[in-house]
């Protein structure tokens, strides 16, 4: 038998008098395409924080690939292969989008270990980081600094940095949040692109890319699991429909 | 997938970026040559000058931990502080005189305290950090204080007498030797922290100090890396200390005060954090501003200092060295970084 490559067990978290998770218990498979949606405040990147170390659970256990990373720092977490983006762009905004590229992948093969070895010595980190850039269309931006990328690209260099960490799981919270909906297919095309090897949490608020893009979903409300599901069960689910009521109505199976 | 031909082109681009990035470049012999030549045109200066030299050593060992690492520190003076006494006390206390193994010393002393003390406070961020480094530096002047019957105390280290340099070369009144000397250690060290700044460890630091969440989120060992290149300050500054010491031939314990923090930290940003020459350029502006105020007014010639920090913090935040790369690109060429 094999372990998922990641399960939480139980996990709760409480800030004094406020639970944002409640007893949560998710399993990932290898390759699985997970939809983690839940009004505002349903804790669902708090949940992301508890899973990569971000924030210590008050109870439960974090797995990767059956082995117990619930004590584990967020670095060695990363390292074991569980890598996340961010909802709000986490980039390194004064370096240009090739160097950004060149240090997740050197912290990714403990290339940046080394203190007298010129960066640009290793043609193999360089060609990777342009196999990244060129598949996400970046490479044109190669040389900017990220400040001055446009936002929708800022997005896809997020996703770029995540999957040069050669992720086994990967946690996307809201990937296409903020884009303009002429950008935003960049993005689907990215996620859809994706190493079907790889389990994949995504949180989102387009209905759209969450019926496009998962298989199962995980309804969260108030830090507790409401229901998991296929896409078109969720969709249906009265009381999925009552809290999204005056929120955005899921459109079951819109294309999924 | 076919690459299209602007895509090859952009490629290439790109992968001689990286190969280019870290290779010397014409502009960067300027200060070096500026430095021979001050020998030859300034005999009478020289003593000033590897004060300087001194100072700018000790500004690189801060740009590595300030303007790479991004860790903000008020007691960097510890370190200067450590190496001085070291190599002050080996030779007035210990008898060992020779210069080299001195300063070695120096070093490996500051870099256990910056190891050991980098360790506990390089957990801690923004005004904690702020105020345990500062902190440290206080705790160590003290230290030194209550054995004022070892250090001499405030009264000062007297007694330290240098053997001739490599056995050969003696000291004199202007000061050409300890110039000299000054101006080698600079370069060896200087070409040691250009190549770590240019390293992936070094591009790791810039990553720890425009976006740590990342370089977390990235299974960077942050904490790690910090100390290492704190330690690698450290030793920078307690080399610069003990330069200090053999050159003088005398410390006391303002070497570890908090004067000493703060213009270190000052002649940083005056010249420019976070690229390597910066370190030049600020200690020369405030130590020629300062010995040129001095004389005009001996009392008030800080506020001369305190208003260029003004002019630059609030108009040229990347420091002189800043507006001098954007005067460079103005004029259509591009200058070191």
């Amino acid at each position: 038998m094999t372990a998922a490559a990641l399960e939480t067990r139980g996990v709760s978290k409480s800030f004094g008098a406020l639970a944002v998770a409640r007893d949560i218990s998710l399993t990932l498979p290898r390759g699985a395409r997970r939809g983690l949606i839940g009004p505002n405040g349903a804790g669902k990147t708090s949940l992301v924080n508890l899973i990569t170390g971000v924030l210590k659970p008050s109870a439960g256990r974090v797995l990767l690939d059956g082995e117990d990373i619930t004590h584990l720092p967020q670095a060695a977490r990363a390292r074991r292969g569980l890598a996340r983006t961010f909802q709000i762009n986490q980039l390194f905004r004064g370096l240009s989008v090739l160097e950004n590229l060149c240090l997740a992948i050197g912290e990714r093969t403990g290339a940046c270990n080394n203190l007298f070895r010129p960066a640009g010595s290793k043609p193999q980190v360089i060609e990777e980081a342009l196999e990244h850039l060129a598949a996400h269309r970046l490479i044109e931006d190669a040389l900017k600094p990220v400040r001055e990328l446009a936002y929708g690209r800022q997005r896809l260099l997020e996703i770029a940095m995540a999957l040069a960490q050669h992720p086994r799981v990967l946690l996307l919270d809201e990937p296409a949040a903020g884009v303009s909906s002429h950008e935003s297919h960049f993005i689907l095309d990215a996620l859809e692109r994706l190493d079907s090897d790889i389990a994949i949490l995504i949180i989102e608020h387009d209905m759209d890319v969450i019926f496009r893009f998962a298989r199962e979903i995980t309804v969260l409300v108030g830090g507790a699991v409401l229901m998991e599901g296929l896409p078109e069960e969720v969709a249906k689910d009265p009381r999925v429909r009552a809290v999204y009521l005056g929120e955005e109505e899921p459109r079951g199976g819109g294309g999924g | 997938m076919a690459a299209s031909k602007p895509d090859l082109a952009a490629r290439a681009r790109a992968a001689e970026f990286l190969l280019r990035r870290h290779r010397l470049r014409a502009a960067e012999a300027l200060p070096w040559l500026a430095a021979v030549l001050a020998y030859f045109v300034f005999p009478g200066h020289l003593v000033f000058g590897s004060q300087l030299l001194i100072m700018v050593l000790f500004a690189l060992s801060l740009d590595l931990i300030l303007g790479y690492a991004g860790i903000v520190s008020l007691g960097h003076a510890a370190f200067f502080g450590t190496g001085a006494y070291t190599a002050g006390m080996l030779a007035a206390r210990c008898g060992w005189t020779e210069p080299l193994s001195g300063l070695l010393a120096a070093g490996a002393a500051a870099a256990l305290v910056g190891w050991v003390s980098g360790w506990f406070l390089l957990r801690y961020r923004g005004l904690a950090l702020l105020m345990l480094t500062l902190a440290t530096a206080i705790m160590l002047q003290e230290l030194g204080n209550v054995r004022a019957d070892i250090t001499g105390g405030f009264d000062g280290l007297t007694g330290i007498t240098i053997a001739p340099l490599l056995g050969r070369f003696h000291y004199d009144l202007y000061g050409h030797t300890n110039y000299l000397y000054a101006l080698a250690v600079l370069f060896l060290l200087f070409l040691l922290v250009r190549r770590i700044v240019y390293s992936p460890f070094g591009q790791a630091l810039t990553g720890i100090r425009e976006n740590v969440r990342r370089m977390h989120a990235l299974g960077s060992p942050v904490h790690r890396r910090l100390v290492v290149a704190y330690t690698i300050g450290a030793a920078i500054a307690g080399i610069a200390g003990g330069l200090f010491a053999q050159s003088n031939e005398f410390v006391t314990l303002g070497v570890l005060g908090f004067d000493r923090s703060a213009a270190v930290l000052v002649m940083l940003i005056l010249g420019g954090a976070g690229r390597l020459y910066g370190a030049f350029v600020g200690a020369a502006v405030y130590m020629l501003l300062e010995d040129y105020l001095a004389k005009l007014s001996p009392e008030f010639w800080e506020f001369g200092i305190g208003l260029l920090l003004v002019l630059t913090v609030l108009f040229a935040r990347r420091g002189l060295l800043g507006l001098l790369e954007d005067a460079g690109r103005h004029f259509g060429r591009g200058a070191p970084r």
